[in-house]
């Protein structure tokens, strides 16, 4: 083909609509990866928005302001909750007959007595009085403040009766209703009523489990790491841990739960659901994660400053103590931080070793029963009433702060000491 | 207590340890320190090695050893009645004297002479918990002693020091494979005894599987109640789903976020895929079963379709979402790693960005891609909260995306969670099911880790 | 983008060869090239004339590759890099709104420095031009296409019988003539060559320039080159690079025997480079 025909070729009116099209089909596929980029920023901001809009509200609880009369005889039987009752009973005084008051009764949470019998038990000279004291509302109480039930639903569908709507409806006009800022939520353990339940008790399981998980994998981690990438001879020996380690990481961790089922509580008896079983077990998982990361950062460290350490006769290990670590130490301290942040949002492995027990208490050791943050929302998750769905999103979002607060460290820590050879 | 006070003494000497050897290194050659073959602190660290370490491996094999030798102890000084039963009851026995001893009441009247042993063991144990702290500290300071002799400005510290902890690197880098063997063995050892009840050949091929039924030990095998292929199939059904979800998506992404987004637009495009990443897995449980399962099933109504409240597609898509930046991230990762010179002989032909990245680029990284999807696969198979908050426990076999099915991690997690019997093949099946998962995922990353590596080579 | 027709005074000293001489293919008045804030290229002005081989030499990061770039624009593909001047192909700015990137690189195409086929087979590789441009429909013309030009790239009898293995299997200078006879396949005007040598051995080297000296016949070529003699052995025209500026174009013999310019001189004879 001569070069002139080649040139016509180029600027003919078949070449130019040929060009066109394929402009049309560049631009067609920009737009797909376009789409993709857009696609996964909207689940994003639906998982987002849909967590928040479902939770926020219950960082808020209602409480009911009853004029109660610290009856002595009453406080000696410690039956307080008919006190609150009484109090209840004489503020909402349209409602009388027995019935209609069984539904009163249901208003109060059934931890309000335990509140009010604090409060006694810290004063003893209030018995005989008149107090007025705010009191946590029963959840549906709560939710009806919050305007997720509504009274126009037929009373039949309603979790509220329409006696209770009507004594709210009282004690609204009376001031007595207030939502304030829900601080059981952040103090209280697990309980079965929405309105006693808290995050407390799972905050200091993962506190202990991430301790643990901590204590073990980092020391271990970074020795192996040091081990593979500055002492180990390159053999089929080393190869092989190599292999291994680069395939624990992609292992299923449920599969880690079942390591920690059948080893450390079948083989070696340690306690179902202790934060020191569960820190083992996310130990064992986040393990890789940290050697990898080690590696990557005394990888990155270059070998003139090996060749001048060793050139001034440190030996080996002084050389890594002295000059590698110390410079690799940023690098390692941000993988270990997205380790640990890893392992902080790990649920499935911990359900194997039976965290995921109903726990009240607030864990006071590394082998007392306790349930974890990520383990905690699974099970409120799975509960039906509306009260626990805003708490379980109320977690996540607790949860998620933690994540993005430990993720936020790293990157500081990273562009803080990023060292560029 | 006796436990913390050890742990204290042991560090107090090891410190003291330290010092002794380093000032007793310079005193013995009178502050010349050039004649020593190491420097002082190595001959402190030398003599703190032998104060800490030999009472801390006492310490460990006390402590594991302990509890199981006086329970022997105690249960040698019970009647016959009460020992000469069998495995179960005994095992019922060892637990009340246990319970017993730390003060929580089994909840049942006891024979005098459990409460007796009960006593016993407490008091065993007591003695054993002193008889440590005394041991523990005596075998630390002859360590201590020991190392003190032995320094002299010719004992080559440095390279004893440097012995012991390179030994001590070697044992951490073990504990990787140590896992590995845990893994396999526990798996192994838990499914061959489920395998003793229920054939292999009805495990893998069987069509039924209700774990639940099987609860009386005359219905197992014969009832062939543990057929795993409705599970797999529901594992695969949903793995097809999420792939169907995060492939096109995450590749597609990593492609816009490589060619053709200007720097500005990737450092906000990448945070975005890093936080989709950084949810835990229970989040995206939590929003599948409250928000896409409801979506869908709407959606399905309004189209007139039957759709399960657990239907596999809602499931699969947001375990897909999950999995979008996993094969984003790794795609990116391959077709950086495709050299430029390549794209510049394309755009130097005359290609467009897109014929460049269509017809070289990405047939250039395909085994790199192919790898990363293996890996997104073997991810998506042993994905666990997803699954076990949105999809459900019936063990459908279905193709049927609008349908309910469950899955092998479904399974396992609820076979496990709540009471249990170790013994049951219902509990054991879950061992089955894992030795399954386990072998399944680790041929997955076995072979993409292996082409990714090849491939990473042939562009190096 | 600044469109200027005269040269401005004082710009490099440029021998024009258009009295008598062949016709120009590409012209470049005052080519500046900025990376971000730095400046590589201080105003070039040059002419290529049509079937000749251009030579461009200079010490390295004197910026003859960047202007080699500028020619087919393949330093739109580079981010934050700017061009001013006038680039015209046949009197066509090709940076103006009638020419077309795509276009233009089918037009006046390019050879690497270092060879790089496509992970394909020795084919596709070939066909891989044509086919994006639509230049043939038919297996048949593609394989007609395919046959010639690795027939004029030198490279038909070595390849012949294994056209469907790896074009990543072949040896460098064969891969090197392997990325010429990609470039010829498009039937371009002017090709480009950016030190097409540099990674090869000196008989692959050697088989590379007896192919340039052919294909003179029917196109235009521009070579970079660091190596004076290649320059001397294989281009009618040499034009001198030196910081950003062209220092001297002219002939190649006039060049390498008497340069006028001391850095040229400097350079040749090997004071500095």
């Amino acid at each position: 083909m001569s070069v002139a025909a080649s040139k016509s070729r180029y600027q003919s009116e078949e070449f130019a609509a040929r060009l066109r099209r394929r402009y049309a089909a560049e631009q067609r596929f920009k737009l797909a990866g376009m789409l993709a980029v857009t696609l996964a920023s909207i689940m994003l901001v639906v998982l987002l928005g849909s967590i928040v809009s479902k939770g926020y509200t219950a960082f808020l609880q209602t409480k009911m302001r009853l004029e109660v009369t610290i009856d002595p005889a009453l406080a000696q039987e410690r039956n307080y909750m008919a006190m609150l009752r009484q109090a209840l009973y004489a503020q909402v005084p349209e409602i009388t007959d027995r019935a209609s008051r069984r539904s009163l009764n249901e208003l109060l949470s059934s931890g309000a007595p335990y509140e009010l019998e604090a409060m006694v038990s810290k004063n003893p000279s209030l018995i005989g009085t008149k107090q007025t004291v705010w009191v946590r509302a029963d959840d549906e109480v709560d939710q009806f403040a919050k305007g997720a039930i509504s009274r126009d639903v037929p009373e039949s569908e309603r979790r509220l009766n329409d006696i209770k709507i009507k004594a709210i409806d009282t004690l609204t006009a009376q001031g007595a209703i207030s939502t304030g800022f829900n601080t059981t939520l952040f103090t209280a353990g697990d309980s079965r009523e929405p309105e006693q339940a808290g995050i407390w008790g799972a905050i200091v399981g993962s506190f202990l489990t991430l301790v643990v998980t901590m204590l073990l994998s980092v020391p271990i981690g970074v020795a192996a790491a040091v081990y593979l990438e500055e002492f180990a001879p390159k053999n089929r020996w080393t190869d092989l841990i190599e292999v291994n380690i680069n395939n624990l990481a992609a292992v299923p961790s449920i599969i880690f739960g079942l390591l920690g089922l059948a080893v450390f509580l079948g083989f070696f008896g340690l306690p179902r659901s202790a934060p020191v079983v569960g820190g083992l077990v996310m130990a064992l998982m986040t393990l890789p994660v940290i050697i990898i990361a080690s590696r990557v950062a005394l990888k990155s460290v270059p070998p003139s400053i090996r060749e001048a350490a060793l050139g001034i006769g440190a030996s080996p290990l002084q050389t890594v103590t002295h000059h590698v670590l110390p410079l690799a130490l940023p690098g390692i301290l941000t993988g270990t931080i997205i380790g640990m942040s890893r392992a902080l949002g790990e649920t499935a492995p911990l359900l194997m070793i039976g965290m995921v027990a109903f726990i009240v208490d607030i864990p006071g050791g590394f082998t007392d029963s306790a349930t974890v943050l990520p383990v905690q929302i699974f099970m409120w998750a799975d509960s039906p009433e509306r009260a626990f769905t805003e708490r379980t999103s109320a977690a996540i979002m607790v949860l998620l702060g933690f994540l993005i607060l430990m993720n936020g460290l790293a990157v500081f820590l990273r562009k803080k000491f990023e060292r560029r050879w | 207590m006796q436990l913390t006070v050890l742990v204290l003494i042991l560090a107090l000497l090891t410190v003291i340890g330290f010092q002794m050897g380093r000032s007793r290194a310079a005193g013995s050659v009178g502050g010349r320190i050039v004649e020593l073959h190491s420097v002082p602190s190595y001959h402190g660290f030398y003599v703190a090695l032998w104060a800490g370490l030999p009472a801390l491996l006492l310490f460990v094999l006390w402590n594991a050893s302990e509890g199981w030798l006086v329970m022997q102890m105690t249960l040698a000084g019970l009647p016959d009645r009460l020992t000469q039963v069998n495995e179960q009851a005994l095992n019922l026995l060892r637990a009340d004297i246990l319970n017993l001893a730390h003060g929580i009441s089994t909840g049942r009247d006891s024979d005098p002479a459990v409460i007796a042993a009960a006593e016993q063991y407490a008091r065993l144990r007591a003695i054993g918990s002193w008889s440590l702290l005394v041991i523990g500290t005596c075998v630390a300071m002859g360590g201590l002693l020991y190392a003190r002799r032995q320094i002299s400005p010719d004992l080559r510290a440095r390279n004893r020091v440097e012995r012991a902890v390179n030994i001590a690197l070697v044992v951490c880098s073990l504990v990787a494979i140590l896992t590995t063997v845990g893994i396999v063995l526990s798996l192994l050892f838990e499914a061959v005894r489920f395998f003793t009840v229920v054939s292999p050949i009805d495990f893998l091929f069987g069509l039924h599987w209700s774990p639940q039924t099987a609860i009386r030990a005359d219905q197992v095998g014969s009832s062939g109640s543990f057929g795993a292929v409705p599970l797999f199939a529901g594992t695969m059904l949903i793995t097809v789903i999420a792939m169907l979800v995060a492939v096109p998506v995450g590749l597609m992404a990593a492609i816009f976020m490589s060619e053709y987004a200007n720097p500005n637009l990737r450092t906000w495009l990448k945070p975005i895929l890093e936080i989709l990443a950084g949810i835990p897995t229970v989040v995206y449980g939590f929003f599948a079963a409250l928000t896409m399962a409801p979506f869908v099933r709407g959606v399905g109504q309004s189209l007139g379709l039957g759709v399960s409240s657990e239907s596999a597609l809602a499931a699969g898509i947001v375990m897909g979402v999950m999995i979008i930046p996993f094969v984003s991230s790794l795609s990116d990762d391959v077709i950086n790693a495709v050299p430029q010179s390549l794209r510049d002989g394309s755009y130097g032909l005359g290609a467009t960005k897109s014929e460049t990245v269509r017809l070289v680029v990405l047939p250039a990284a395909l085994p790199g891609i192919v790898a990363a999807i293996m890996l997104a696969v073997s991810r998506a198979i042993g994905e666990t909260m997803i699954v076990v908050m949105a999809a459900g426990l019936t063990a459908n076999l279905t193709a049927n995306p609008l349908d309910a099915v469950t899955t092998v991690t479904t399974q396992i997690a609820t076979l496990l969670v709540g009471d249990q019997e170790f013994d049951s093949p219902k509990t054991l099946s879950a061992f089955g099911l894992g030795l399954v998962l386990f072998v399944v995922t680790l041929t997955l990353n076995m072979v993409a880790l292996r082409v990714v590596q090849k491939y990473r080579e042939k562009y190096d | 983008m600044s469109v200027q027709t005269q040269i401005p005074a004082g710009a490099a000293m440029t021998r024009s060869a258009s009295a008598g001489g062949p016709p120009i293919k590409m012209v470049a008045r005052d080519v500046k090239v900025y990376y971000g804030a730095k400046q590589a290229l201080k105003g070039i002005n040059l002419e290529i004339q049509e079937n000749r081989v251009m030579a461009l030499i200079g010490p390295s990061g004197c910026g003859k590759s960047t202007f080699l770039r500028c020619l087919n624009r393949m330093n739109d593909t580079i981010e934050n890099c700017r061009v001013e001047g006038l680039i015209a192909l046949d009197g066509e700015d090709v940076y103006g709104k009638n020419i077309d990137a795509v276009q233009l690189r089918a037009r006046v195409g390019m050879v690497f420095q270092k060879p790089n086929p496509f992970p394909k087979s020795i084919y596709d590789n070939i066909a891989y031009g044509p086919r994006i441009h639509g230049m043939a429909t038919h297996r048949d013309e593609v394989d007609e296409i395919v046959t010639k030009s690795l027939e004029r790239a030198g490279l038909w009898n070595e390849v012949k019988d294994r056209l469907r293995e790896p074009g990543t299997g072949l040896s460098g200078g064969q891969q090197q003539r392997l990325c010429i006879a990609r470039a010829i396949a498009v039937s371009p005007e002017v090709i480009l060559m950016d030190e097409p040598c540099s990674a090869l051995d000196p008989i692959a080297t050697a088989h590379i320039e007896e192919l340039i000296d052919e294909l003179r016949e029917n196109y235009t070529i521009v070579i970079v080159t660091h190596n004076m003699q290649q320059a001397a052995r294989v281009s009618q025209k040499t034009a001198f690079f030196h910081l950003g500026d062209m220092v001297e174009c002219d002939d190649t013999e006039e060049i390498f025997t008497n340069p006028r310019d001391e850095r040229t001189q400097g350079y040749i004879t090997g004071r500095y480079g």
